[in-house]
């Protein structure tokens, strides 16, 4: 890499010679190197979903959760370092609540996107901070309907049809390019999410990965996770079409 | 000096006639237009009570004049920030929860009754009611002020949903036409304000044409 070895790279308060802030590129890279996270937007919802590489064996399943809640309609899945993560997620946690304290309404999407950006951002500009080695995806439903932005680590954030970071965040993007999100169900929104999840895991450099599913529906505008049986029969339809898969080549 | 609750000896106070009412696509809001103090002297008589907070959302001030000033003076910064920050104007309930906050913690010093009416793309018209003690109420229609006590009445027997706009000018003119003829407070000329999402439309109806109703 270019970066070593040219002391460019040593603090976030440098820039390059030719304007990059290197330490800002070292965190995203620590989000590529993480389990792949995605979220899709269709018109009944929001669907986020989280390949969670296991670690060990002896962990308690559903332990670390990568997927949280913010505010009761605000769902946020992070990729990354996980403690970075449940950083981001208790900072926007007390914006979510600052906000209805003067408002008196849920905060919206766009809103929510926009303070925890900022925030994000400062820890790019002070030598004497890290950036965050973490990417937020947030999932929202709010006046104007089912909302999905992704924040990265340089504190930039875009709202999105679908998005995907983490390791397989490449082949995820085209698999859910492939998707006709404007017509999807949320149910099979659900189910798309668990296979592209399967599909990008690669067993043979990851050996075993729990799969965390969660959504806002505009049923009850509620962030929760996805019912068991509807998760289960996911899983099952994602398993199947992975072997399906293996069975064609 | 008892015509108005809870003002100082001296304070200038809007001895008042509120009404608001919602119909389809908007608010009227009207009120007369006369400001005294200790009930005896007019101070003003041609005051504008129908006051701006946003480009859709007014307010209508009862109490100590000097008091929904300031209120309404603040509550219009915190609004102009909302629609800096969010890139759209501010929807009336989030409009009423601040007026309602400022009501509220300061309930020992202020004396304020403060009715928040307007249009914002989420809710259509909408108006809320803001009475002394800082409680927050959503209402299909509501008045307040002295002259309030002489229109519930009415306002039960003439309301009806899904008015149309001139119906509902006519009925809030009514109200205050009223209410003027009642109050020893509320007196001088009626102001009414229609807020649709098209903007907003001003009325004058001068003290000679004030509807002159019942004995």
């Amino acid at each position: 890499m270019s970066s070593i070895g040219t002391g460019y790279d040593l603090s976030v308060s440098t820039y390059s010679p030719d304007g990059r802030v290197f330490q800002v590129e070292y965190a995203a890279k620590a989000v590529d190197n993480s389990g792949t996270v995605i979220g899709l937007r269709v018109p009944e919802g929001i669907v986020l979903a989280v390949e969670k590489l296991v670690q060990s064996k002896l962990l308690v399943p559903k332990s670390n959760r990568s997927i949280q809640t913010v505010d009761t309609h605000i769902g946020v899945a992070t990729a990354g370092l996980l403690a970075d993560g449940r950083h981001i997620v208790n900072r926007a946690r007390d914006e979510a609540e600052s906000y209805r304290d003067i408002y008196r309404v849920p905060i919206s999407g766009k809103m929510i996107a926009d303070r925890v950006g900022h925030y994000v951002q400062i820890y790019t500009l002070y030598s004497s901070v890290r950036p965050f080695g973490a990417s937020a995806i947030i999932g929202t439903f709010d006046l104007d309907g089912p909302q999905l932005y992704m924040i990265e680590p340089s504190g930039v954030y875009w709202g999105y049809h679908g998005c995907a970071i983490g390791k397989g965040k490449q082949v995820a993007k085209t698999e859910i390019e492939k998707l006709n999100l404007d017509k999807l169900s949320i149910v099979d929104a659900v189910k798309q999410a668990a296979r592209i999840i399967y599909a990008v895991h690669d067993e043979a450099k990851d050996k075993e990965f729990e799969l965390e599913l969660s959504w806002v529906t505009a049923q009850n505008k509620r962030h929760e996770f996805v019912p068991a049986d509807l998760a289960a029969e996911a899983e099952r339809l994602a398993k199947e079409s992975l072997n399906e898969e293996m069975e064609d080549d | 000096m008892e015509t108005e609750l809870g003002l100082k000896p001296g304070e200038i106070g809007l001895g008042t006639t509120l009404v608001a009412v919602g119909f389809d696509g908007g608010v009227i809001i009207g009120a007369d237009s006369r400001t005294s103090m200790g009930g005896a002297y007019v101070v003003n008589r041609v005051t504008d009570k129908l006051t701006y907070v946003s480009d859709r959302i007014y307010c209508c001030r009862s109490g100590s004049a000097a008091d929904t000033q300031a209120v309404a003076n603040l509550v219009t910064y915190y609004l102009q920030l909302y629609a800096i920050q969010h890139g759209e104007e501010p929807p009336v309930r989030v409009a009423a929860a601040l007026f309602q906050e400022l009501c509220y913690k300061n309930k020992e010093m202020l004396s304020a009754g403060i009715i928040c009416a307007g249009w914002d793309k989420y809710a259509g018209g909408s108006v809320y009611g803001i009475p002394i003690g800082g409680s927050l109420h959503k209402l299909p229609y509501a008045t307040a002020g002295s002259g309030s006590t002489y229109l519930y009445g009415y306002l039960d027997t003439a309301f009806r949903p899904n008015m149309t706009k001139e119906e509902t000018i006519e009925l809030v003119k009514t109200a205050i036409a009223l209410a003027i003829g009642r109050d020893g407070s509320s007196g001088g000329c009626i102001r009414l304000a229609v807020i649709t999402e098209d903007g907003v439309e001003r009325h004058f109806i001068p003290g000679d044409q004030v509807p002159v109703l019942g004995i």
